[in-house]
């Protein structure tokens, strides 16, 4: 009988490449230079060079480290979450109610402050407000079988309404004595609070993604969560972690947020949720998950916030930025598709001619 | 031309005036085939699935096309029904050599296949199911319902079936949605009518019509290619047979000159012993006791002892709940009853992490959606199941990682460049190996194989079965569930057949012929008397 015979017959002679040197496989084929230099992360980095050379170029205020430093807060809180968010648009999932999240958690800080609370009950109430909102969302997606993105569209509108019914028109603006330090300190020179704390949190997160069993298993969930499943992995109890991760996050924003305003309105932090994701979709990270890096996240906070700096520097008017986040979306979640295809393109070339 | 659909689909033929299915003038009926395949093959990545296949259909008869799953029947329907191209081969259909480039062309060939699973439109009507695609139109080039619903009418008709064309679909049965489905077959003018296992879903009642319906469509004139697994209709319905074997034609003929047995022999063949090289392992003690074992919907009543160096074998026909069964006691879906006792000890197994650490594991049949996550490396997939041990304080050790990968990759004989490359690059055969390696890498006392060979090349497929002996040699007990008798026969030591749902029996491996197997799990009378 023919048979198309691409099996390891004891018989046939051992291919070149996989049993060169005594049967074993080698841990890595030799990475390519032209491999490193079409890594997503480079291309950002890039990008971030060119932004920063125009803003120095646009603005002579630009270079000042002060005015650097007051930059960074145009990225830090929603980089905070959107370390937690590109966990969990990697497993599969998302959470588009990150922003009233805030709102909530806001809010109800304004009004254990108003009720007298000390700086580490409002902590303890921010981080704690975000994880029960987190573990609302993982419950509604994890046991109950609902689509993410139609449990936080849900979810959205339902905290930040309980922040408006709560607070209705009113401002809380009176905090205690030390609540500033999260959003107004500094750290050491013009490294601020929050600054600091994102890079922390991002190395962090960075280990956890990249070198922890926890990120395999996330890795492996948003690539094919059936076989995921298959191999023992309890797929619920990571997605329900992320989600509860995700709303600590939001809360950990909020306190820095509320901090650096000093004050609360429930529209605090609006279309806050589509800037976070833009931020982790341009990092890099897949929309339908599966891959992606927290330095690509990281590159893409700084690339986001270099951007807006610079629009604010040249007076460049509110609702231009909103147009430019807004192709900025798409453009994002286009350009990797189209990266991917090329590559796919160049790999199957590669192996037509091998 | 305002039935411009139907001079569409009949491009050559003799212009029909109305859809009805009025015989055609047949000439010398049963004397020339209608349609005839001649040295067709057709090879996949890996695979030869059909080999110098020859086939031929007469109007006004029923050819049945018998072979286990796997022996290339449905590549044939995909060949013939436009949707692969053959390598080789020609087909000729009414003397004409004939290509078929697309799903298009073979329906203007005349050729229609009623699927398995035909695709219907639950909120659309009768008439328009049956003229989805070609719907009759007006001068307008808007659908024209009265002479859809008139011509479906008269389609139903032919086919006996008492069915009102404006229903809409949701409110019929599954007897009555497959009338619809041949319904749509025959609406355009197919003189091949092509029926995959239609019999599958039905209950008794619904198949004693659908006999009916077959009967008419041979009165119609039509050739009719009846593929089944069930003897009993094959004798019933067809005139002629064709056996397939390995992609190849090893009998045909008239049905009035062969009996079961014989068309069993001529499934199964009889090069069992040599390809398998199965060990004799001296059979320990019992590791695994199944007590009733049942689901709400898929099995019931599942009871066997599993031994240490054991393969257990488990045939029966697709969808006979094997792997619905398999999955439940690996804990993907929940059992309604029974209880598990692993080495003495009892054991709930709620999910699949339970199942790992009583040291049952279980390769799933579906390799890229269930088996492997395609695009990670192969280091990263063997060690999938076995973080615990690569890693420390919750930190992955990648050089522990990459070095368990590889002592399975090499035991497995893996073939692939390197660690770091994504399993969706290997070959099937190699996907299940390193879906096997997975497994292995925890240590396991009992695997579960579910069709481990499906789909592999010969090569591949000697090096799994060499291995479930190896592994039933070093102690571990196997559960090996398969379709192909060969494999069941040449590799288990007991067999245990399963038929809708039910044990239909356990044999022993000296008392198992490829007869009793096929007739416990076709249920086929002759054999469950013996």
């Amino acid at each position: 009988m023919t048979v198309l015979d691409t099996g390891p017959l004891p018989a046939e002679p051992a291919p070149r490449s996989a049993r060169a040197s005594g049967g074993s496989i080698p841990d890595r084929l030799e990475g390519r230079a032209s491999r490193i230099f079409l890594r997503w992360e480079v291309l950002l980095l890039v990008l971030a060079a060119i932004v920063f050379a125009i803003n120095s170029f646009a603005s002579p205020y630009f270079l000042d480290p002060w005015n650097l430093s007051d930059a960074t807060y145009n990225f830090t809180e929603k980089a905070m979450i959107g370390l937690a968010m590109a966990l969990l648009i990697v497993s599969g999932e998302i959470d588009l109610s990150v922003a009233s999240i805030i709102a909530l958690a806001s809010v109800a800080m304004g009004a254990a402050a108003a009720a007298g609370a000390s700086v580490w009950m409002l902590v303890l109430i921010g981080l704690g407000v975000g994880l029960v909102a987190g573990a609302f969302n993982g419950f509604l997606v994890t046991m109950v079988g609902l689509p993410s993105i139609v449990v936080t569209i849900g979810t959205m509108s339902l905290f930040r309404g309980i922040a408006f019914i709560v607070l209705g028109d009113q401002v809380y603006n009176s905090y205690p004595a030390g609540f500033e330090w999260f959003g107004q300190g500094y750290v050491v020179w013009a490294f601020t609070v929050e600054l600091v704390m994102f890079l922390v949190l991002a190395v962090i997160f960075g280990l956890v993604l990249q070198k922890s069993t926890f990120g395999r298993r996330v890795y492996a969930i948003g690539n094919n969560p059936m076989a995921a499943r298959f191999s023992g992995i309890r797929v619920e109890r990571i997605k329900f972690i992320l989600f509860l991760l995700t709303g600590v996050m939001s809360g950990l924003a909020s306190i820095c947020l509320t901090s650096r305003l000093g004050s609360t309105r429930p529209s605090i932090a609006t279309g806050w949720e589509l800037e976070v994701v833009t931020m982790v979709v341009l990092g890099g990270v897949a929309i339908n998950g599966g891959s992606g890096t927290i330095l690509g996240v990281v590159i893409a906070a700084f690339v986001m916030g270099l951007v807006t700096f610079g629009f604010g520097l040249l007076n460049v008017p509110g609702i231009v930025m909103s147009i430019f986040i807004g192709l900025l979306l798409i453009a994002v979640i286009a350009l990797p598709i189209l990266f991917r295809r090329v590559m796919a393109a160049r790999r199957s070339t590669r192996r037509v001619a091998a | 031309m305002s039935h411009s659909a139907f001079t569409l689909v009949r491009p050559d033929a003799r212009p029909t005036t109305s859809p009805t299915l009025a015989p055609e003038p047949s000439t010398e009926p049963g004397k020339r085939p209608l349609l005839t395949m001649t040295g067709i093959s057709k090879s996949f990545p890996g695979v030869r699935a059909l080999n110098g296949v020859t086939l031929d259909l007469y109007s006004g008869e029923v050819t049945a096309l018998i072979g286990e799953n796997g022996a290339g029947k449905s590549t044939l329907v995909k060949i013939l029904t436009g949707i692969y191209q053959p390598d080789e081969g020609e087909i000729v259909i009414e003397g004409r050599p004939t290509l078929l480039p697309g799903a298009q062309a073979a329906t203007e060939a005349g050729i229609a296949a009623i699927h398995q699973e035909t695709v219907l439109f639950d909120e659309l009507t009768v008439a328009e199911n049956i003229y989805i695609g070609h719907q009759p139109r007006t001068r307008l080039g808007l659908i024209d319902w009265a002479i859809m619903n008139r011509n479906a009418a008269r389609v139903l008709d032919e086919l006996e079936a008492r069915i009102d064309p404006t229903m809409r679909l949701k409110d019929l049965g599954i007897a009555q949605r497959h009338l619809v489905a041949i319904g749509r077959a025959l609406s355009v003018h197919s003189r091949i009518v092509i029926m995959d296992e239609p019999t599958a879903a039905l209950s008794h009642k619904e198949v004693e019509e659908l006999y009916h319906v077959v009967e008419r469509l041979k009165a119609g004139d039509r050739a009719i290619l009846f593929i089944s697994h069930k003897f009993e209709e094959v004798f019933r319905l067809a005139d002629r047979y064709t056996v397939f074997r390995d992609g190849s034609v090893v009998g045909a003929g008239e049905m009035a000159d062969v009996k079961s047995a014989d068309l069993v022999r001529m499934m199964v063949g009889r090069s069992v012993d040599q390809v398998f090289p199965k060990t004799d392992v001296a059979i320990g003690p019992t590791v695994m006791q199944v007590r009733g074992f049942s689901h709400p919907t898929e099995f019931a009543d599942i009871s066997f002892d599993l031994h240490r160096g054991e393969i257990l074998g488990i045939y029966g026909l697709v969808g006979a709940g094997r792997s619905e069964f398999a999955q439940a006691l690996f804990g993907i879906t929940r059992p309604s009853a029974g209880t598990v006792t692993i080495e003495g000890k009892p054991v709930t197994i709620r999910r699949p992490s339970d199942a790992i650490g009583a040291g049952l594991v279980y390769v799933p049949e579906e390799r890229g959606r269930h088996g492997a996550v395609l695009p990670m490396s192969i280091a990263a997939n063997i060690g999938m199941a076995s973080l615990g041990r690569t890693s420390k304080a919750g930190f992955l050790d990648l050089a522990r990682e990459c070095q368990l990968a590889r002592t399975y990759a090499e035991r497995l004989e893996l073939r692939a460049s390197a660690l770091n490359q994504p399993v969706g690059t290997l070959s099937g055969g190699n996907q299940q190996k390193v879906v096997i390696g997975k497994w292995l890498a925890t240590e396991p006392r009992i695997i579960v194989l579910d069709e481990p060979t499906k789909g592999i090349d010969i090569g591949s497929k000697a090096a799994v079965h060499a291995f479930m002996s190896e592994l039933a040699g070093a102690g571990l007990s196997v559960v090996m569930i398969s379709s192909e008798l060969p494999e069941v026969l040449g590799m288990a030591d007991r067999i245990l057949v399963m038929r809708e749902g039910r044990m239909a029996g356990i044999l022993a491996r000296t008392n198992a012929t490829p007869e009793k197997l096929v007739n416990l799990a076709t249920g086929n009378e002759t054999g469950a008397a013996a």
